[in-house]
């Protein structure tokens, strides 16, 4: 206990009035956009040219909030002669963000790079069945997508980048012996 | 003939009133329903009515696999996501025998940490609030803005974080974080002294909890009381120290556990806050050590479809409102056949009906909001 | 007693007869029009103070306030005004409902009623409205205090009937909680009065600031003021002492069961409450509408003509910021230690005070010298003494709690019905078996550990 009674008072009262004088931290939201970081998880945008329909993200997406619908087409045979092959086509992909956790499983399974996140968090609506959004709106969220940030010097090196870098040093290391095979026979002769 | 009938009802049973508080009473954090029985204002009997936000999350363990899980697992207690991932991750990889790469075991305490203090200030704040003061919690509620974002920058989430993984964490840290965090720690720090000086300081403050709500030694280890309401009872028990989990081997210097012996609303605010300057500490010496690190993996290759061996195991952990555990029966498939929660706030809440016959329904308010339950933690 | 102090002070005696004589000769629509004033600044008060408070805690909580309805949110409380008469206007079932329907009333109507006999301005006929000269006053008694005493009073009844009509738990509470509080807290508002009596020698409002021209109150009765000032924060159920409300305890206390314009009129009545007993308290202690020092010695003509009106204003506006001020910073006390703080220390503490002060005055009119002295040594005396109460309210309470004890203790069966059970109160706990920390398990063999089990145990006995 203090040793002066109503110190405590005093003191919190001294807080109080100290704070008034502040600045307040408000953002004042609809009139300052807020600063997202690119991971944050705002919604979920699709890249449908990458998609191939092997409906993994549905599969996987633990309250089952994706839906997806697609038919076959057979292609015709790409040279003249060969055999007609069948492909997946995308006819219905939504997301029912009433569902939806924003756990990003779906974005983690897709092999084919064809979920993002988005920072984009405005899509809110008064009716809750609107909630489900169709692959057009999700295709228009993909440009919203910001490039992922840089990692911390002590990571790992992404697996992307480091495939990159393998292939590249390959090409480089492919194109030196093909310099030296070239330079040595000049050598020699 | 005329039939008289006497009324003796209410002069025969006395006055009692029964009074429920809740499941919408805003002191009840959301749908704890107490059925009080009064005499006057002092309450004569309690019985916490509980399950009004029961949503099964056991039995939807049992349909899910081990990545669905974690994001199932953190929702119950939602003011400490992480350290309930994390419960989950190590039962897994206990049972797989996997060893997790020492940058993640680093980086999973630090964020544990931070959201233990995320967690503590929620209470922080709020506690004052049912004691009638409005402020603190906006004081609170800055310095969680300044976490959240450290956090959200980190694993995109703002509460539910969704970071762990089996065997190390999502993803690597982004490039420049580690200062940023470490600049928000400090910030934070510098501001936590506004609780001392705001509320504990404050008489009416401590007339309201000192010697309310005393919770002994006795009926804390009859309730399975833990977390920093029996360390203010003086059960001295943290299983980051006693059963170390993660990193906290290593941290042992930094790592204070607060206790009290008092046993009363004023200790177990006391122990929070000083547990917070503790973990804000802890925060400190994970981010020293990360940035010393060799460069490392963050997670290990998984296969594709992840599953547990047969057995069993039991992991538990320090969670910021007490001890949780997880017990995982595997029968070998990629979903575990059971998985037991055992939550801290559900323990805990239980020694209200100790607690509160023979206070008063001001006292009621103080004890509840002292015993820092989460509501979706007790229904699970 | 009473005598010798007119016989010492014939001037002011004199001067306050011919004051009160000034009251009662205007015009009927004079009366008319003062009294729209009257009301009209209470409501106008009102509403700048809903706003004010709003922002107040806001910056005081980091934040902005209101800041949509009119330029800087100034329109605020008119929205919140159209908004509540907009909303549903429910009668619950078990409700009285003449009583539920009256207690609104009950509580708004008296609120404004005190602001009659509150001086805006010198009794002396200073202004001229339409040609006519008049004091800005609506009017005066010669027991103008006591009046505003009754009718205080009278609007607390409005709390507590509507507690007791809303045929609710929570709001019956609050309605109880009431009526404690304006019994304990009403007797020291009047002991606080009656010191301010022995030195004005009336009862009427207009005479007491005529006597404060020399010094306020709030200096010579520094005691008075102190005790005033939290009682009339008990009166009007703000923070720190709004039990009645309690929103964390009773939800909302007496109006948990009120919606839209009855809702709106107790909102009201407790804002108009705020301005009165601010109003009461300027009056009283503050030099009323006095200009305060420093402006009285450069400019002679500041409480003259329609400048007392800005004092007070002004005045009426710090106390409300001191109200507002209150409520964002402490927490709410508890019922029990409100009531001790009433009756065990506010009253005696009063009570006391009033005797010095009737001691002192004593002495004055033998024209005794040190009077001046001692009234300013046992001044300080008693606020030390008061505050150091207070604090003796909050201490005590730890120390006898823990004599309690439960019933006597029988042997505990952890098994009793069957099924798992906590023990009962006064009885033990069996020993709980610790699990030791994994490295070192390994190394401890079966009887030891069963062994420090044993320990444990004795120490937890102990």
């Amino acid at each position: 206990m203090s040793p002066v009674p109503g110190h405590g008072l005093a003191k919190g009262l001294a807080v109080t009035l100290r704070t008034m004088t502040r600045r307040s931290v408000t953002h004042q939201y609809p009139d300052a956009a807020p600063h997202l970081p690119p991971r944050s998880r705002g919604v979920i945008a699709l890249f449908e040219e990458n998609c191939t329909v092997c409906m993994l993200c549905a599969r996987e997406c633990p309250d089952w909030c994706i839906y997806i619908d697609s038919h076959k087409e057979t292609v015709p045979p790409a040279a003249p002669g060969g055999r007609e092959r069948s492909r997946n086509v995308l006819d219905r992909f939504a997301i029912d963000f009433a569902l939806c956790m924003y756990c990003g499983i779906c974005i983690e399974v897709c092999p084919f790079d064809a979920l993002f996140w988005s920072p984009e968090f405005e899509y809110a609506e008064t009716d809750i069945r609107e909630l489900t959004h169709e692959r057009d709106k999700l295709r228009e969220w993909m440009w919203t997508v910001p490039t992922p940030p840089a990692l911390d010097p002590g990571a790992e090196e992404p697996k992307e980048i480091a495939a990159a870098r393998k292939t590249a040093e390959k090409l480089a290391a492919a194109q030196e012996t093909a310099a030296q095979q070239t330079e040595t026979p000049e050598g020699g002769a | 003939m005329t039939e008289t009938t006497v009324g003796i009802g209410g002069a025969a049973e006395g006055t009692d009133m029964v009074l429920n508080i809740g499941p919408q009473h805003p002191s009840t954090h959301g749908v704890l329903r107490l059925r009080l029985i009064l005499d006057g204002e002092r309450i004569s009997h309690a019985e916490p009515v509980i399950g009004y936000m029961h949503r099964g999350a056991e039995k939807l363990f049992e349909a899910r696999d081990y990545r669905q899980i974690i994001m199932l697992a953190n929702r119950h207690d939602w003011l400490s996501a992480f350290s309930n991932e994390l419960g989950v991750v190590i039962a897994v990889e206990r049972m797989l025998g996997m060893e997790v790469p020492e940058r993640a075991v680093w980086t999973r305490t630090l964020l544990a940490e931070l959201n233990r203090v995320l967690n503590h200030l929620m209470f922080l704040g709020s506690y004052p609030l049912e004691l009638g003061g409005i402020t603190p919690v906006f004081y609170a509620f800055r310095e969680r803005e300044e976490l959240q974002n450290i956090l959200e920058e980190v694993s995109g989430g703002r509460m539910h974080y969704m970071f762990n993984r089996v065997g190390g964490l999502k993803e690597d840290l982004p490039n420049g974080w580690l200062g940023r965090a470490r600049e928000a720690v400090a910030d934070v720090r510098s501001r936590m002294d506004v609780f001392d000086r705001l509320v504990l300081g404050n008489e009416i403050f401590r007339g309201r909890t000192r010697g309310v709500g005393v919770l002994t030694p006795q009926t804390v280890h009859a309730y399975g009381v833990s977390g920093p309401i029996a360390r203010a009872s003086g059960v001295d028990f943290d299983l980051r120290r006693d059963e170390p989990y993660l990193a906290y081997g290593e941290l042992q210097d930094t790592l204070n556990v607060a206790t009290r012996t008092e046993g009363d609303c004023l200790a177990r605010f006391e122990c929070l806050l000083e547990q917070t300057h503790n973990s804000l500490d802890l925060a400190d010496a994970c981010l020293d050590r990360i940035a010393e690190l060799p460069p490392g993996p963050i997670n290990q290759r998984l296969p594709k479809v992840l599953k547990a061996p047969e057995g069993h195991t039991y992991a538990w952990t320090e969670n910021p409102l007490g001890i949780n555990g997880y017990y995982l029966v595997s029968k070998g498939d990629k979903t575990p056949y059971r998985l037991k929660l055992r939550s801290a706030s559900y323990n805990n809440i239980q020694a209200l009906t100790e607690l509160l016959p023979g206070t008063l329904v001001a006292d009621m308010v103080a004890i509840l909001g002292s015993m820092f339950f989460v509501v979706g933690d007790i229904d699970k | 007693m009473i005598t010798p102090a007119v016989s010492s002070l014939p001037a002011v005696q004199g001067l306050a007869a011919e004051n009160l004589g000034v009251f009662g000769r205007d015009p009927w629509w004079l009366i008319i029009v003062k009294a729209i004033f009257c009301f009209a600044f209470a409501m106008l008060t009102v509403l700048f103070s809903i706003v004010w408070e709003r922002k107040v805690v806001a910056w005081m909580q980091l934040r902005i306030g209101p800041n949509r309805h009119g330029p800087w949110g100034m329109l605020q409380s008119l929205a919140d005004g159209v908004k509540l008469m907009l909303k549903e206007d429910l009668v619950v079932k078990g409700a009285d409902k003449v009583v539920y329907i009256l207690a609104p009333i009950v509580a708004t109507i008296p609120a404004f009623m005190a602001f009659a006999v509150i001086p805006f301005g010198p009794a002396n006929n200073e202004i001229s409205i339409f040609g006519t000269r008049t004091p800005m006053q609506l009017t005066d008694l010669p027991v103008g205090v006591l009046y505003i005493l009754a009718v205080a009073s009278v609007g607390i009844y409005g709390v507590v009937l509507a507690g007791w009509s809303s045929g609710s738990t929570y709001p019956l509470l609050g309605g109880l909680r009431s009526t404690a509080q304006m019994i304990s807290y009403e007797i020291a508002m009047g002991i606080s009065f009656a010191a301010v009596f022995l030195y004005s020698h009336s009862m009427s409002t207009s005479q007491i600031v005529a006597t404060q021209h020399d010094k306020w109150y709030v200096v010579l009765l520094p005691v008075s003021f102190i005790v005033y000032i939290v009682s009339m924060v008990g009166e009007t159920n703000r923070a720190p002492f709004d039990l009645p409300e309690a929103e964390g305890e009773l939800v909302g206390g007496f109006n948990t069961e009120y919606s839209s314009i009855k809702f709106a009129l107790f909102m009201l009545a407790e804002y108009v409450n705020m301005v009165t007993v601010s109003a009461i308290a300027t009056t009283l202690f503050l030099g009323g509408w006095r200009a305060p020092w420093p402006i009285t010695a450069f400019w002679a003509g500041a409480n003259h003509g329609w400048w007392p009106l800005l004092w007070i204003t002004i005045k009426i506006q710090l106390l409300l910021f001191f109200f507002i001020w209150l409520r964002g910073t402490l927490p709410r006390m508890r019922y029990d230690q409100f009531m001790k703080l009433g009756w065990k220390v506010l009253i005696p503490v009063s009570m006391v005070w009033l005797m010095l002060v009737a001691t002192v005055r004593a002495l004055r009119n033998e024209n005794y010298d040190f009077q001046r002295i001692v009234l300013y040594v046992g001044g300080g005396v008693l606020a030390l003494l008061l505050l150091s109460l207070v604090v003796d309210v909050f201490r005590d309470r730890g120390r006898r709690e823990p004599a309690e004890s439960g019933a006597p203790g029988d042997r505990f069966d952890p098994m009793a019905g069957g099924f798992p059970v906590p023990p009962r109160p006064g009885q033990t706990l069996p020993p709980v078996p610790r699990r030791r920390p994994r490295g070192e398990r390994q190394l401890v063999n079966a009887t030891d550990t069963a062994e420090t089990a044993d320990k444990e145990q004795e120490g937890d006995n102990a």
